[in-house]
């Protein structure tokens, strides 16, 4: 009886929402349907019929049904149907076929989702202004945004700045002052140009197929890259791309489809890669490109194995130090640290006004770099300038004048730490007959001898934080050189000479550790999100247990480590270690491709946006696309560029401001813990679709829900749901519903979490490892059988000291000759040492992350970076990308400032504006990694490319041989004036089996 | 009456942008009727950024100097076409932009170069202070939401208050030779326009070289002592604020133990003079 009058309301709520939205007209236009609900044994039911645009309803069961929704019984029918809806319920009677659908699957979803859209017909999104102005929220990898819109166009983005409604910030005393941030958000650079970004020339607003691209005949694989494209429609393109991963598994089996995917994506947890994408590739089974620890790695394959920390990739802990560092601290020395330039990851210039409070109480600030970086430009201090590669020689140095000259704790050391003599004898040269002196290292890094004591002398005399990397306790800059790991190795071992932990002494550069309400439960982008893989996510920490959802599994655990995805389609094997961020140990695990049991990759479906301009030695992606062993590659990208250039069928997807999400502004959740203590403000904002998807785009969850229905998938991949219900189960499961209503959340846009009491901030980082006492911060790592004595008792390393000399290496590597236990200094293997490669290009090109575009981000697509003069230049009507040159190295070679230039080497050449520039040391130039455009001037991979590419100057070799590790942040190169010469002959091997390092 | 003025602090500017990105976004496919015309898409810098290096590695500093339209009590601008720019009573210079229609000869009657030529519209263009967002309740132009570090301030204030304000952060005019009473007033100005003389230095002892630290630098103008530091733990000396005006400097450098060591130089860029080693006595 139950039963009945609910599907009798049912009806009543359809009548309703066509009275009450346009929206849910629109829906009703859009298919005609007659479907029942009904028990399995039919003996109870009601239709519903969807025709004209009207929505009309009976009692009983017309067999005709185009679809039919069954129940086991009418009791969990009226379980299951009676509001509140209980997810947990709903999905465990699709686990336990207590309902199911019969009938077409994309019948099943249209409908289910027609019956959220009724739900959701009240729904009052976004905060009318005056002259017909709509403000709404997004969120983006530069900062939060507001978004004004008039007539289904943005007017305006800009930061957000909070009302009165809003919580206050924190304050941090400090040195008898007190600090707080205004109540407003920052953007990156990249963050203020979405305007741009949305309304690109180049966004692809239509599906696109190769013009001489036939999955039925002839693919003309060869032409990849060359040939341009016709559009199709959407029933074609989604045709071809169902049909195409269906044959893969009838004519290869599991592991055929490879996806891959670049490290960012635009923000939110729903259409996130790790969330809707995963959900997908999980239900049709693919292969997985696995990443390397992208900007982290010499943190993550080396000093991770003396002060563990693999919850944050290798980096270190970040509670407190903002207070610590601006009350304690006599001292900070920069070392490779430009958070000015990279904003830490994700924060907007968050971090600026706190590294503004440290000019003002003006302790000394030291930075090591062999670019008098931004950071370095805007607070001042020392600038020290070893050649690139090189600061492992310049720490062990510093490190032999404090042995020599008793200037660190011997106490702390004997009681925190272990191995300490195994690495003292090397520093002291009794190993191997070299004194690590600073005179030794004058002839390394070209600092003079006498500079590296009086740091040391002052380093070993004050209280000293270590703004180590750009987020300060890791990231980027050094660590990505081809010896990265000995620089962070010889990092950690430096602070930890000093005390890690005690007063004034730690890692940090006032770019993390905000005193937020960490317990206030928001999920990050890596906590899961709707991926349903309980495996690969952070998913089951938390957020499956608050929302719900059928869990996703791949069929397939074959893997390709990133780097090696070329040797993997071209050569047909390649093997790497696979980034396992629960544990020390799990980096010495070696994926072997192709996997037993797996088929070899014969379709890649690219998804997200162009990595061209990211991945070290690109010409070999770009060869890699044009091998007939890759059949069929899709592209699902925003705008039409670098590698969306090389797929037979393109998928045009919408931005984050044309769909619906939900998001914290810098919470990456399990990829790096507390990520958002960057910023000054916990904001989480309603994502809305602020405008309609442009031309024939359409959001990445739709993209997928369209393919899963031709795989039958649908109901298994939507759950019934739009993108906005996902969004509303986020907000539930979260803690945001105790705050604030729904109602209000998607009127105003946004919520600030307020700051965490005083007396109730976690307790600095280390503090309790300097002390001797148990954790006693909120950190959830290690794993609580990572511990070797009792839990939460040591770091997470073997002895759960920390470890001059790294048991884990010792133990499971110990012969490794580039990894050994303590933390030694090589050359660079690409590097000025080497003779053969210096004489024919002696200068070193660094290729830092980029400041003003974020990864492929915000570059090209004719935005509004283009005008900014130290991102791009305009010569001759085009926006060349840049090289910085110190004048006596332009002078030799004939350069003036904006001549264009060719840069190049044994893998590739490229077309830059020469800028030149006093804040580099002669023989080392600069132009930063991650140029979205690249063109050609010929043919791909064997010409001069016009966009800026300089990966396509980075070496491939891996930083160390066992570990899957980027080292392209340093490339051995010759500059000419450029003399219009368009082609490249490639002299350097492509791959593995081709003889590659 | 309160008057808005635009205060540009230079050693707070870290060359992010935001300010130029935020006027895009404001003003590229939007017109503002009465305001301004859409500004075209690329090359307008109503807001232009221009960098100054000095020194030589690895002592270098670098200052950036946001620009533009100075809103001056005595605009030139003004007085070239009095018939299409006016100036407000809360002190902004406003271009009609029908008014101005076809006068290219207004940008060439700013001496700042702050006025930039819209082909496409045939109008000239400025940063306007976003009049038109202050006129429906904005409280502040987009520049200076957007900056994050308060190099970019917008004060509305009595003009008594103003030279106030002028005396205590020892502001400063862009360009006080063309006396056009701008309401842009720089800080910092020196960090941009003014040199400094830089060195370090160093002795030997039994066969090692250390940095001095402590050794007193004695800067003499025209055989006049101007100024006096001591070196840091770097043995590290710089003057700053000195005019680039090819003065003759001597500098003497002293340490107990040390026999004095001068070095002599005439001042017509920044000069970093290098490691000067003293010789022990």
């Amino acid at each position: 009886m139950k039963f009945k009058v609910i599907l009798f309301g049912l009806a009543l709520l359809f009548r309703f929402a066509r009275w009450r939205s346009a929206g849910f007209r629109e829906r009703l236009a859009q298919r005609d349907l007659t479907v029942v609900l009904r028990t399995a044994d039919s003996r109870m039911g009601r239709t519903y019929v969807f025709a004209g645009g009207r929505v009309a309803s009976k009692a009983g069961i017309d067999p005709n049904a185009d679809l039919a929704l069954v129940f086991k019984t009418a009791e969990i029918g009226a379980r299951l149907l009676m509001p509140p809806i209980d997810q947990l319920e709903q999905i465990e009677a699709m686990k336990n076929f207590l309902l199911h659908p019969e009938g077409p699957d994309e019948d099943a979803v249209w409908f289910a989702q027609t019956v959220m859209t009724a739900l959701g017909a009240g729904w009052k999104i976004g905060r009318p202004l005056k002259d017909g102005v709509t403000r709404f929220c997004t969120i983006t990898n530069g900062g939060p945004l507001f978004v004004y819109v008039k007539n289904g166009k943005i007017v305006r983005t800009t930061p957000m700045k909070f009302d009165d409604d809003d919580a206050p910030p924190f304050t941090i005393k400090a040195r008898g002052r007190s600090f707080t941030p205004p109540r407003k958000t920052s953007l990156s650079p990249h963050g203020m140009n979405w305007k741009a970004m949305v309304y690109a020339p180049n966004r692809l607003l239509t599906p696109l197929k190769r013009v001489d691209f036939d999955p039925a005949g002839e693919r003309n694989i060869q032409n990849r890259g060359i040939s341009g494209y016709e559009p199709i429609s959407w029933d074609e393109a989604l045709n071809i791309v169902a049909g195409e991963i269906k044959r893969m598994k009838r004519d290869y089996g599991q592991g055929a489809i490879a996806q891959s995917n670049g490290s960012h994506h635009s923000w939110g947890n729903i259409g996130y890669y790790l969330s809707a994408k995963i959900r997908f590739m999980n239900a049709i089974g693919t292969t997985e490109v696995h990443h390397n620890p992208d900007s982290w790695e010499g943190w993550y394959w080396g000093a991770m194995h003396h002060w563990g920390g693999s919850l944050r990739v290798g980096g270190g802990e970040l509670f407190g130090t903002i207070e610590d560092c601006l009350e304690n601290a006599e001292m900070i020395v920069f070392w490779s640290s430009n958070p000015e330039a990279t904003n830490g990851i994700y924060a907007g210039l968050e971090g600026s006004v706190r590294r503004q409070w440290l000019k003002e109480i003006g302790i000394p600030i030291v930075h090591i770099d062999p670019h008098l970086n931004d950071t370095a430009q805007f607070l001042g201090g020392k600038w020290i300038a070893p050649r690139p590669a090189t600061s492992p020689a310049l720490a062990l140095a510093i490190a032999y004048v404090w042995m020599t000259e008793d200037l660190y704790d011997k106490d702390y050391v004997a009681k925190r730490t272990q191995g300490f003599d195994a690495w003292r004898v090397y520093v002291l040269g009794e190993t191997d007959g070299t004194p690590k002196t600073p005179e030794w290292q004058e002839n390394e890094t070209g600092v003079p001898a006498k500079d590296v004591r009086a740091l040391a002398r002052q380093w070993g005399s004050k209280r000293t934080y270590l703004a180590v990397g750009g987020m300060g306790n890791a990231f980027g800059g050094a660590a990505r050189n081809p010896n990265g790991s000995q620089w962070t190795r010889t990092m950690v071992c430096l602070i930890a000479m000093q005390g890690l932990g005690k007063p004034g002494i730690n890692v940090g550069n006032l770019q993390m550790g905000v005193p937020h309400d960490f317990g206030f439960y928001f999920p990050g982008y890596a906590d899961g999100g709707i991926s349903g893989d309980l495996t690969h996510t952070g998913l089951a920490v938390s957020l499956y247990q608050r929302m719900p959802q059928l869990a996703t599994i791949n069929p397939s655990s074959q893997i390709i480590p990133r780097l090696k995805l070329p040797d993997a389609i071209i050569d047909g094997h390649a093997e790497g270690e696979v980034w396992d961020a629960l544990t020390i140990e799990g980096q010495f695990a070696r994926a072997v491709y192709p996997a037993p049991g797996h088929s070899p990759v014969h379709m890649l479906y690219r998804y997200g946006n162009s990595i061209l301009g990211t991945l070290s030695d690109a010409n070999r992606y770009v060869e890699m696309y044009r091998s007939p062993n890759l059949e069929f590659v899709v592209n699902q990208s925003i705008w039409n560029e670098g590698d969306t250039r090389f797929a037979d069928i393109i998928l045009p997807a919408c931005t984050h401001l044309e769909r619906y999400d939900i998001g914290e502004w810098a919470n990456t959740g399990g990829y790096g813990a507390h990520f958002n203590s960057q910023v000054n403000h916990r904001v989480i904002a309603f994502q809305a679709k602020c405008i309609e998807p442009l031309g024939e785009s359409r959001s990445d969850y739709d993209i997928f829900t369209a393919l899963a229905t031709r795989l039958g998938l649908g109901s298994y991949f939507t759950e019934g749901m739009r993108d906005i219900d996902w969004a509303k189960r986020m907000f539930e499961a979260s803690d945001l519903p105790n705050k604030i209503s729904w109602k209000k959340f998607i009127e105003k846009g946004y919520y600030v979490v307020p700051p965490e009491r005083e007396e109730l901030r976690p307790p600095t980082a280390y503090r309790w490892f300097a002390e001797g006492r148990k954790k006693d911060i909120p950190e959830a790592m290690p794993l609580p059988g990572d511990y070797t004595e009792e839990f939460l008792e040591g770091l997470q390393t073997q002895s759960g000291k920390f470890e001059f000399e790294a048991e884990s290496l010792k133990r499971f590597m110990p012969d490794d000759p580039e990894r050994p236990p303590i933390a030694t200094y090589t050359p660079s293997w690409e590097g000025p040492n080497v003779a053969a490669l210096a004489a024919l290009y002696p200068l070193q090109l660094i290729t830092p992350h980029a400041r003003f575009s974020f990864h492929t981000q915000g570059d090209g697509k004719d935005s509004f970076l283009n005008d900014i003069k130290d991102h791009r230049v305009l010569i001759d009507g085009y926006y060349y990308w840049i090289l910085r040159i110190h004048p006596d190295d332009a002078a030799a070679r004939g350069i003036g400032q904006h001549d264009l230039v060719r840069i190049f080497n044994a893998r590739g050449a490229v077309l830059c504006a020469a800028h030149l520039t006093a804040r580099l040391i002669r023989g080392v130039v600069h132009s930063y990694e991650s140029s979205a455009v690249y063109e050609p001037m010929g043919a791909p991979g064997k010409s001069v490319d016009k966009g800026g590419c300089v990966n396509l100057l980075s070496p491939a070799r891996t930083q160390l041989k066992r570990a899957h590790s980027m080292a392209n942040s340093l490339a051995m190169v010759e500059i000419e004036k450029w003399d219009g010469q368009t082609e490249f002959v490639r002299t350097e091997p492509l791959t593995t089996e081709q003889g590659l390092a | 009456m309160k008057k808005w003025n635009l205060i540009v602090d230079v050693a707070n500017c870290t060359n992010c942008n935001l300010c130029a990105l935020a006027l895009q976004d404001e003003h590229v496919g939007n017109a503002f009727p009465g305001y301004a015309e859409e500004m075209p898409k690329h090359g307008h810098r109503w807001i232009e950024i221009t960098s100054r290096e000095r020194g030589t590695p690895p002592v270098t500093d670098v200052a950036y100097l946001p620009t533009m339209c100075q809103h001056c009590d005595d605009a030139p601008c003004i007085a070239a076409a009095p018939d299409a720019i006016t100036k407000r009573d809360d002190g902004i210079v406003l271009i009609d932009p029908e008014k101005a229609k076809g006068r290219r000869d207004i940008v060439d009657a700013c001496p700042y170069g702050a006025i930039w030529w819209n082909e496409e519209k045939q109008v000239p263009q400025h940063w306007f202070f976003d009049a038109h967002l202050l006129d429906s309740g904005w409280t502040e132009p987009r520049c200076v939401t957007v900056c994050a570090t308060d190099a970019l301030q917008a004060v509305k204030v009595e003009d008594d208050e103003m030279q106030r304000l002028i005396l205590e952060q020892e502001l400063e005019q862009l360009r006080p030779d063309l006396e056009t009473k701008p309401r842009v007033h720089y800080k910092n100005l020196w960090r941009y326009t003014k040199v400094f003389i830089a060195g370090t230095v160093s002795a030997e002892k039994q066969g090692i070289v250390d940095c001095l630290a402590g050794a007193t630098v004695t800067l003499l103008r025209e055989g006049q002592k101007v100024a006096e530091q001591r070196t840091d733990a770097f043995g590290d000396f710089k003057f700053d604020r000195l005019d680039a005006d090819s003065s003759d400097y001597e500098l003497n450098i002293a340490a107990d133990g040390f026999a004095v060591a001068t070095v002599e130089l005439s001042l017509s860029e920044t000069k970093n003079v290098g490691d000067v080693r003293l010789s022990p006595l």
